[in-house]
């Protein structure tokens, strides 16, 4: 018996008949051959979001992004005309890598009025322009116009900065389509406190987001997390989510969760109650504009039990909204067929006291508490999967996303091998 | 830093005075529950006057507070072992670490 109401067709899968409804192949989270073809058919063609424009605030500022999955870095800094520009981070001279400090994997940020290398000394501008070569009457022919930094598509939603390898895609507002524009108006701008969380974790990146975006496994796996009281009853409850939305190749789950400050205060832990925060979050909303109303794509059902919201834009950006005024973004970058660096960034307006203060805090360390479960269970799942002993398995319709993530990848695959095999 | 004067009760407590996540979750990992207990207890029944001395000076937080409020996060950090885990690692994590790489540090 269903909690919540369900769409016409029976279930949300079956909305999207193409989806269907049978056993999921996983054999594409753990071949070799297939995620090389990811790389070309999706990494290095669809728009990848690197960060927040608050990274490069002021002329000159930078950041590296280590992109493995791409086989390249990129420089991503804001020129004197302010524009936020991506270089390729190599030197036009032999090809060294531009930026970086003590090693060269490590990702760097800084503030500089020009990027020179380590190597022969040629400099470039902050608009990627050739401004120097070392003994430059050595050169044969050398015009410096025809040496600049290679650029890479970069554009800005929201504040957020992407970037695409493709030179002949679709521009971002095109690509991040009708989800996005049910976002535009939030206070990204005033959610300026950052907690940035990494970690490398041996698991196929899908099979992070897969975890992420389904919580059929919250009452279970994170049981724990509860009093005993409270984690009985959201098991017999178990879970359903309040809406579900395809706007291929993105998505998204809304979710009830979230009550701040919770019905029956005992049904929480002591130090919630005493800071105020928990998991979902400081439970006294920030005193911004924009959370009231919330943009149109938040809580699109406009359910009253509205908790949380995640959209997950493809390939590998996630945007969770929390209903007490907060939200966090997570990435999921592989770096081979079986391991992936996760990042996730949490985003509060600055505390105006000490106890706004700790309860920021509360929820960070609670996020962490939750995401170390749930990373864990993932290299467990890796290395069955591995085994190939199954390799096809039933998913229920609260992982409509999971099921729409595998095949919305798999038609990108298929769409670049049948292009190869012409 | 030594503690404000009027929290001076907290002063055996100063070791997790730390100013950031990854030393105060390292601090955790290498304490016993009764360590942990005993700043819990220590800790808890004093937090709505040690925010409220922390309020007083906020935005330009005297170093006792300073002190206080690393503690009072040390106390955060602590929570989940002593109220819920009863182990200072969290429970089904095995190998996994998750590092907080840029924090807001107080």
């Amino acid at each position: 018996m269903s909690h919540f109401a369900k769409p016409d067709q029976g279930s949300w899968t079956e909305q999207y008949p193409e989806l269907g409804t049978g056993p999921v192949d996983y054999t594409d989270s753990i071949d070799p051959d297939y995620y090389a073809d990811e790389r070309a058919a999706i990494f290095k063609r669809t728009w990848l979001n690197v960060g927040r424009v608050e990274l490069v605030p002021r002329t000159g500022s930078y950041f590296t992004k280590e992109l493995a999955v791409a086989d390249t870095s990129l420089i991503i800094v804001r020129g004197r005309d302010k524009r936020v520009r991506a270089f390729h981070n190599l030197c036009r001279h032999r090809g060294n890598k531009l930026v970086w400090n003590d090693f060269p994997g490590e990702e760097v940020k800084g503030t500089c009025r020009q990027f020179t290398c380590k190597y022969h000394a040629w400099r470039y501008g902050l608009d990627g322009a050739l401004t120097f070569v070392q003994q430059e009457s050595e050169f044969f022919d050398l015009d410096k116009a025809d040496y600049g930094l290679k650029e890479v598509r970069c554009e800005t939603w929201e504040g957020f900065v992407f970037v695409n390898l493709d030179p002949d895609a679709a521009p971002l507002a095109d690509y991040l389509g009708k989800m996005a524009e049910g976002l535009e108006g939030y206070p990204f701008h005033e959610m300026t406190e950052v907690y940035t969380y990494k970690a490398e974790v041996g698991s196929n990146w899908k099979l992070f987001i897969d975890a992420f975006a389904e919580f059929y496994h919250a009452p279970v796996l994170h049981q724990k997390q509860a009093v005993k009281d409270e984690a009985d009853k959201l098991l017999g409850y178990g879970f359903e989510a309040l809406h579900y939305e395809l706007h291929s190749p993105h998505a998204m789950i809304s979710s009830w969760g979230g009550m701040a400050p919770p019905k029956d205060p005992s049904m929480v832990k002591p130090i919630e109650r005493a800071v105020r925060s928990g998991l979902f979050g400081p439970w006294d909303r920030p005193d911004i504009e924009g959370l009231d109303p919330l943009p149109a794509g938040i809580n699109p059902a406009r359910h009253r039990a509205w908790g949380t919201d995640s959209f997950e834009f493809f390939p590998n950006f996630t945007l969770l909204f929390w209903a007490p005024g907060w939200y966090l973004t997570y990435h999921y970058w592989p770096t081979a067929v079986d391991r992936h660096v996760f990042e996730a960034n949490l985003y509060f307006v600055p505390p105006k006291n000490a106890r706004e203060r700790l309860a920021q805090e509360l929820a960070a360390v609670t996020f962490k508490e939750y995401a170390l479960q749930d990373a864990n269970t993932l290299e467990a799942t890796q290395t069955m999967l591995k085994s190939r002993a199954v390799t096809e398995f039933p998913l229920n319709d609260q992982e409509i996303l999971l099921r729409h993530l595998h095949k919305v990848v798999g038609d990108h695959v298929k769409e670049y091998r049948d292009a190869a095999a012409r | 830093m030594p503690l404000p004067a009027e929290f001076a009760d907290l002063e055996p407590f100063t070791g997790w005075a730390l100013a950031t996540e990854p030393e105060r979750y390292a601090r955790r990992l290498a304490s016993s529950m009764d360590e942990m207990q005993a700043l819990y207890d220590a800790v808890f029944p004093r937090l709505e006057d040690a925010i409220a001395y922390c309020d007083a000076s906020w935005g330009d937080l005297t170093e006792e507070a300073r002190t206080l409020m690393h503690l009072l996060q040390s106390l955060v950090m602590v929570s989940f072992p002593v109220e819920v885990w009863k182990q200072a690692r969290v429970p089904d994590s095995g190998a996994a670490y998750l590092d907080l790489v840029t924090e807001p540090v107080v």
